[in-house]
Formats: structure tokens, sequence, C-alpha cells
């Protein structure tokens, strides 16, 4: 299973195994990641799964279609280039090892 | 030390115990379900669950360890029978007292039934609310059979938009005048009227059910005031819900269309809160009540806080939305009182936004397809400001420029 690591804004760090097909925001709710709240449940409606993907897997991890983009709008914390609603990201054996970075809210 | 108690385990009671544990508070907490499953999310039964895109395990909201490394204690199957304040105790079904030390109610609502008179309990007759319900529709959802979808709400517009997914002949009845009459404006409506339309279900409007009718206890059909008959092998009632507030009744506890809480979420009894859609709480110099995730998680959150000593009062932007075929609506604010809408083309094909004002301020925006103006119009509504009817109206000015307005 890919592995997953969320860095907090302290520095703390989050490790877990994802299921290959499980979208990123769920498996940071299954984790206990903080600030990552995926109110609508990955339905591209809430923007409250914003993460940024470490600039290394950025590529890898795909570019937001034109609905995440917009939604990409309204994030509580700031727009970065490497911006993603993590509930669009799903986990592939390609991602494993993928790091994000998780903003405070 | 008594534990706090948290009774109802849907979204609202899920999100209040997980943030009672981020905000710090490490003594014992109970959360009490009447269903046999952990806490799942209800959006998504009458759409992705039920088509099959989504099973119980990604539905749940944590998943079953998370109940344990966060030392949330987990009671499902089980009611509360009766709370009192007095005491501080509640008592459960099987006959067990529990003190606590403060108590948190999230018990939700539950959705109008049709009365067995006039046929509502046929076999065939089913709704959309929990897990159970969607399990037992979903088998039945096949190919050419006649589906009747009873009010024209987002629930029986969301249940019509799968049935016709699923190849099912759909009529859908309203009694109001217009589909969505109490929660939207006549131009989504049209949207919405329009898109089932030309997905070929038959919507009917202004018409009153008089009963369903059955042979040996089944749905055969309904007959409406008019005196037409529509036949159904299968009816859903999606006719709105009622907060379950029979509890905070029972324990003396002042309700009015929902239990009446304050701006922080405290119930008459000042160690019993409560948040989500059994709430009915003051906004804006209004009382209002609402039925939806956003405000379940966020309302919840709000008392978790309170309940360790936040003073500040819930202020939220209300949000919703709904998936039908593949229109997603996206909606921002509250637009009751509204007095004046205006329609924003969208730039994507059926795409668009319809805003509420009240006077010259903006209330609510109501977007199809249109994330932008949907965010965009949270976003100004957050920030109690407002767009022009000029500029929301025409697709030329960019939406974004009124996010730094002043």
């Amino acid at each position: 299973m890919p592995k997953v690591t969320w860095i907090l804004k302290d520095g703390r760090k989050i490790t877990a195994d994802v299921a290959v097909g499980h979208n990123l925001m769920e498996a940071a709710v299954a984790n206990n990641v903080p600030n990552v709240i995926g109110e609508c449940g990955g339905c591209l409606s809430c923007a409250t799964c914003h993460v940024y993907v470490d600039a290394a897997w950025y590529e890898k991890a795909g570019h937001p279609d034109d609905m995440e983009r917009d939604m990409l709008e309204i994030t509580a914390a700031e727009r970065k280039p490497n911006s993603r609603l993590s509930c669009q990201i799903k986990a592939t054996d390609a991602l494993d090892g993928i790091v994000l970075h998780v903003p405070e809210i | 030390m008594d534990p706090i108690i948290v009774v109802g385990a849907g979204q609202a009671g899920v999100a209040l115990a997980a943030k009672l544990r981020a905000l710090g508070y490490d003594g014992p907490l109970l959360l009490i379900g009447q269903e046999p499953v952990l806490p799942y999310q209800r959006p998504p039964l009458s759409k992705k669950y039920i088509l099959g895109e989504l099973a119980l395990d990604r539905l749940l909201i944590r998943p079953p360890g998370w109940y344990e490394e966060q030392k949330v204690e987990c009671r499902l199957s089980t009611r509360v029978a009766h709370l009192d304040p007095a005491a501080k105790t509640v008592s459960l079904d099987d006959g067990t007292d529990l003190r606590y030390s403060k108590l948190a109610l999230a018990t939700g609502a539950s959705p109008l039934v049709l009365p067995a008179p006039i046929g509502g309990k046929l076999e065939g007759v089913l709704r959309i609310r929990s897990l159970a319900d969607a399990d037992r529709l979903a088998p039945l959802l096949q190919p050419g059979k006649k589906l009747l979808v009873i009010g024209g709400g987002y629930i029986g517009l969301e249940a019509a938009a799968v049935a016709r997914m699923k190849g099912l002949e759909v009529t859908l009845i309203e009694k109001a005048e217009r589909i969505l009459q109490r929660v939207a404006a006549p131009l989504t409506s049209d949207y919405f009227r329009a898109l089932h339309g030309w997905h070929g279900v038959s919507i009917r409007e202004a018409v009153t059910l008089e009963r369903l009718e059955g042979t040996e206890g089944r749905l055969t059909g309904a007959r409406l005031a008019d005196g037409t008959r529509i036949e159904a092998d299968l009816a859903i009632v999606g006719i709105g819900v009622l907060p379950d507030k029979g509890l905070a009744i029972r324990a003396d506890l002042d309700v009015d269309d929902g239990i009446i809480v304050d701006g922080q979420c405290r119930t008459s009894d000042p160690d019993i809160f409560a948040a989500g859609d059994c709430t009915s709480f003051p906004w804006r110099g209004e009382r209002i009540r609402l039925e939806s995730v956003g405000n379940a998680i966020e309302q919840a959150e709000h008392a978790a806080a309170c309940m360790l000593g936040e003073t500040k009062d819930y202020d939220p932007v209300p949000w919703f939305w709904s998936d039908q075929y593949d229109v997603k609506l996206q909606i921002a604010g509250f637009h009751r009182g509204y007095t004046d809408t205006v329609l924003r083309p969208g730039k994507r094909e059926q795409s668009q936004s319809v805003w509420y004002y009240r006077g010259e301020a903006l209330v609510a925006v109501d977007a199809m397809n249109d994330a932008l103006a949907y965010g965009i119009g949270k976003k100004v509504l957050e920030a109690r400001r407002s767009i022009p009817k000029a500029a929301a109206a025409d697709p030329a000015v960019e939406l974004k420029t009124w996010l730094t307005a002043s």
C-alpha cells in the first residue's frame, strides 16, 4: 500500500498506509490529521481538505481540473501554486511516499 | 469523573466528540447512537451508495480504529429513553442510568411519513434517510419499474435522478406550485425542472396526493386529488424532516421548531448543549434551523469549544450541496426573506448561478456547475459584503474582483 506523509505547520509528521483508490482526504480523516476536515465527504463542495503537495510530488499527483481550480479560490489558507484539494488525489502505487503539507487554518 | 455524553451518532455527534479531543479534553467521552453501525455520512446514501459506487466502509465518518485511538466510547443500537437535567443522568432503554458532567444533544431529524390511512404503510413505499433505508431501496431500483417520488425537495430530486440513471420510469409529484419552493427561487426551480425533464422524469407540480393504492398490501399506484391515477411499483417519500426534540421536550428543555440553543449552543439547561439538524439557533437577528452537513459539523465543533469555555457566538454562512445527474448544485448563504434574484450565466455547459438579494444586500447564491460563483459568493457573504446586482448578472464582470473590492 502506498505510504502518505502529512507534515503539519509545527513540523509534526503523520505517516500512514493508504489503500489504493482511496482519496487522500479520507485517508487524512481516517488518520486524524488536524486541519484536513473534508466536510462534504469528497465531492468538491467545501474546500476543507486543502493541502500543499510537496514540490517533489506535485507533477506526479497531477493537475487540478476546472471545478477543483475554482474551489481552490475559496480555501481558508493561502492558495499556492502547489495547492490541491486532497479529496481529488487518489492513492496509487506511483504516489508511494508522497508528502503533503497541511496548512494552518 | 463523570463523562461528557453525546446523544446522537451522526455527523454532528462525531464532529463534536472529535473536536472535544482536538481541543484537549481528555476525560471520559461517550457517544450514544440508535443505529447498529458506526457513524456514517448520509448524503451519499441517495447518490453514490445507491449507485454502488461507494461501499459502507468508505461511508463511515471515522474508521473503526479511530474510536479506540481517541478513547471515544461508542454505544450503538442504544436509545436514550430519558434525560434528567436535575440529576444529570440519562436512562438508556436497557434500564441503565448514566451520570454525565456535560451533555450534548445531536439527535438530528427524522423524515415525515405518509399516514397509514392514505397508504403510507403499503409495501413498496420507502424513504431515504438511514443506511437501512438505502439498503432496502437499492435492490428494488430495477430498469423498467415505475417509481413515484412524492415531494420535490432535494432528497426527492436526488432520488429521481438516481432512479433514472438506473433505468426506472419516474414520476415526481409536488404539492406546492413548484419543486424546491421552500428552499429556492423560481429560477433554480426552473433549472432543475428542465434538467429532470430532459432526463425523462415526469414532474407534476401543484398536485396533491389523495392516497396511495395497493393490492394485498402492496403499492400499485397513486390517486391524486384532481382524479388522475398514476401507476407505481415503488414510491419514495421525501416530504421533509422533523427535528428530533422528543428527549428535550420530556426533559423540560425549551423547544420551538427545534431544541432552542443560544449562540454558544447551550440549551435552557447550562450543562446541556445541542448541535445540528435538531437545533433552533439565533442567527443575524432571526432564529433558524438548518438541515445540512455543513451546519451539523460546524455547529457541533462550536458546541464542543463552548463546552470547554469558548464564549463567542456561532455565526455561520450556511452552505449546502446536491448532486443530480452530472450537475453539482452548491448553495451559500440563507435565502429567507429575499426580495430579488438575478441570474448569472456560467462559462460551462449547464452552468449558471442565481444570486439572492434582500434589498441591495446579497443573502445567498445557488450555483449550478459553477464552483467559482459559489466560492466567491460564500467568501463575500462571510465578509458580510455584497456584490451589486448588475455585476452579478453580467458574465463579463469578473467576480473575483469583488473579493477584494471595498
